[in-house]
């Protein structure tokens, strides 16, 4: 606000000889920085919440989603029994992943037991399994399982192999050895109902660390901005000689680095406590989530010429948080989303940003496989800095 | 500082036709002013009226649309971010940042003036204000008059020409007010040109000069001596018993135009001079008040001038559609 148009036009003598500062002043921006960082390190439940956040959110999403759950409640089906029948119902209990809770009888009542969620899976053995075992018919066990929530069943599901081959080595002996070797004497078909993508846990844990920078960044950026208009210091700070570049920098800058570490406490974590691998290269992904924070601060720095007060902020900032959360594909498989909902994530950096870290931590791509989501996120950052300045003149004067 | 024309005929501040307007609504209106190095000067008028505005499009916070002129030396167009150095600005809101301490905060606003030797500045600025013992309390804490102090500290950490002043004494205590008077004195004496804009008497009354300002037009401009005179107000005094009866029948009776309490007495004010003494003469007759004619103040003059304001708001506001 307030700058002179053509300022210091050199004429005039100064008496201070200070005459050297019309432009950018690295010391100017210095000290906003340093007071910034001041600022930030006092207000500690904000400080809290930027370190803590990413740890929290990993532990509690990481956990709760994660995490190879076990003691999942099952049923049976048993039309039929034998050793076999035995030894693989024994297997699976002992492997800890399944708790037989009852049975069943008919799908119906299966059906219903899932849908309600009263279990996880429901097994079936078919009629005369042991006979057609034994004849080499190589009859299936079927296990219907509520795939609702993918990361769930998952564990369980993949131990479901080991089971069946101890269960053979254990069962098949004597006269039956010959069926353990070869094709397997008979097969267990898993259903995953009502979600039949079934991500693995992996891919949730890359997922979180967008929305965890995208509430961060866009929120304390937005708000940053916002409280030195609503205390009045904003006042303050025009009638000195800071240019406002030197303040958006010497503002922005540190919430950048705050993203650094968020990152790096987070990557870290997720590598320690969830074994998530990072196979490709992480020059890709530098480049990606600088890109990604950008975005965010942009994206914050338009919310800030948006909000009167910090409370606004805070509001718009949730609204801006809320797709990143549902239409990026970080909760529901963007595939899956209608098209006006996929056109809606595409605008969103998270979308891209998710994507982009799935394929380079898990997939182990490199910069080239990722210049799709480059170009993504770049061209949405030029798409908000233009809307951002635009208001901002705006509001100038 | 270094002046040596210190003959008061210097001109520290030398524009005319300022005018600026937010959206359609023109908040300045052709502002011209005139003022001396080290005087006191304040803008008076009612809120919004454009005082405010009208100091920062002179200190270089705001750019004019129109009008030109000089302040300190510099082109007040093309020259603002330069006059900004050498302004110091005192908001009426405190404007410092309370999470910060004290010396933190007065050390960034040195940064931000690129103070020479600021480590000194500061610790002299703590020392003035006796704050060298407290400088790491968080200014957030500090009472109302403190921070007005501090304030005052933080704008003229840089030397400042100019100050600023935007209802500098509001909710601060009279003895608080009184020292920072006394302040503003020493620096104009010194040679700082000061602009006070405030719609309170008892800030008006500190200034050496005067000029009224309403819906962004300037409407009187003068010592403060002088102004009373300008306003053109003869003043009687009432003394006696039930003054408020008395007040409420002033108001109706012809050439009275304002009726304002002092104490124990009533100022009964008029610009048309004839139709007052007549008034007068008829209530002195029956014998219950005692009347004196009396050189009309600047209580009177500023009284009677936010109550004309107020008065032109509608009629104002009208003509300019």
């Amino acid at each position: 606000m307030g700058r002179g148009k053509g300022d210091g036009e050199g004429e005039g003598t100064m008496e201070r000889g200070r005459g050297m500062m019309r432009n950018f002043s690295p010391s100017r921006f210095l000290a906003v920085l340093v007071k910034e960082f001041i600022q930030m390190r006092r207000d500690r439940i904000t400080f809290a919440m930027m370190i803590g956040l990413p740890i929290i959110q990993l532990l509690l999403f990481g956990y709760a989603i994660n995490s190879d759950p076990r003691h999942l409640p099952t049923l049976v089906e048993v039309k039929d029994d034998g050793p076999l029948v035995r030894a693989t119902l024994a297997g699976m209990a002992t492997s800890t992943y399944f708790d037989f809770s009852g049975t069943v009888h008919g799908s119906a009542e299966g059906e219903t037991a899932l849908r309600r969620g009263d279990a996880s899976f429901v097994v079936v053995i078919p009629d005369d399994f042991e006979r057609d075992v034994v004849r080499g018919l190589s009859p299936e066990i079927l296990i219907a399982a509520d795939a609702s929530d993918p990361s769930a069943i998952s564990g369980a599901a993949a131990a479901m192999n080991g089971i069946v081959q101890g269960a053979i080595a254990q069962t098949l002996t004597g006269p039956l050895a010959a069926q353990a070797g070869g094709a397997p004497p008979f097969s267990v078909i898993i259903h995953r109902q009502y979600n039949p993508e079934g991500r693995t846990s992996t891919n949730i844990v890359p997922g979180l660390l967008a929305i965890i920078l995208s509430m961060t960044m866009v929120m304390i950026t937005a708000v940053a901005i916002v409280k030195e208009t609503e205390r009045g210091t904003m006042e303050m700070l025009i009638s000195t000689p800071v240019r406002p570049f030197e303040v958006m920098l010497g503002k922005i800058l540190p919430y950048v680095l705050v993203g650094y570490v968020q990152t790096f406490v987070f990557v870290t974590a997720a590598a320690i406590l969830f074994a998530v691998p990072f196979e490709g290269a992480y020059l890709a992904f530098f480049i990606g989530f600088n890109l990604f924070i950008l975005d965010n601060l942009a994206l914050g720095f338009l919310i800030s010429t948006a909000a009167r007060n910090q409370m606004q902020a805070m509001q718009l900032s949730f609204f801006t948080i809320l797709p990143s959360i549902l239409l990026s594909g970080f909760m529901f498989p963007f595939a899956g989303m209608p098209g006006w909902a996929q056109a809606l994530g595409t605008a969103v950096p998270a979308t891209h940003f998710i994507r982009l870290v799935r394929k380079v931590m898990l997939k182990g791509a490199g910069v080239a496989d990722v210049t799709v989501e480059f170009w993504a996120l770049t061209i949405i950052l030029v798409a908000i800095t233009l809307i951002a300045m635009l208001r901002y003149r705006q509001t100038l004067d | 500082m270094s002046t040596t024309m210190g003959n008061g005929a210097e001109a520290v501040i030398d524009v005319s036709g300022l005018t600026k307007s937010f959206g359609d609504k023109r908040v300045v209106d052709h502002f011209d002013i005139r003022v001396e190095r080290g005087a006191i000067y304040g803008f008076l008028g009612p809120n919004g009226s454009g005082k405010t505005t009208t100091i920062r499009l002179i200190c270089g916070l705001l750019t004019p649309d129109e009008g030109e002129g000089r302040v300190l030396g510099l082109d007040v167009r093309r020259e603002a971010s330069r006059i900004k150095e050498e302004v110091g600005y005192m908001t009426q809101k405190f404007s410092l940042y309370e999470d910060l301490s004290i010396r933190e905060n007065l050390d960034f606003v040195a940064r931000m003036y690129q103070v020479k030797d600021r480590r000194r500045r500061v610790d002299d600025a703590l020392e003035n204000l006796g704050l060298a013992n407290r400088s790491h309390q968080l200014a957030g804490t500090l009472s109302g008059g403190w921070k007005q102090r501090l304030a005052l500290a933080a704008c003229l950490i840089h030397d400042p020409k100019l100050l600023m002043l935007d209802e500098p004494t509001a909710g601060v205590d009279p003895k608080a007010r009184r020292d920072f008077w006394d302040e503003i004195r020493r620096l104009s004496k010194e040679g700082v040109t000061v602009l006070v804009s405030t719609h309170y008497m008892d800030e008006a009354i500190q200034c050496d000069f005067i000029t009224y300002i309403a819906y962004g037009k300037k409407l009187i401009d003068g010592p403060s001596a002088q102004i009373p005179a300008m306003v053109g107000l003869t003043t009687w005094r009432a003394e006696g018993p039930d003054l408020a009866a008395l007040e409420t029948r002033l108001k109706t009776l012809p050439g009275v135009e304002q009726v304002a309490r002092f104490g124990a007495s009533l100022h009964v004010s008029g610009t048309d001079e004839a139709a007052l003494e007549e008034t007068v003469k008829t209530l002195d007759a029956e014998g219950t008040h005692r009347w004196t004619l009396q050189v009309a103040g600047l209580e009177e003059a500023f009284i009677y001038l936010m109550a004309g304001a107020r008065d032109n708001f509608a009629g104002g506001a009208a003509g300019e559609g």
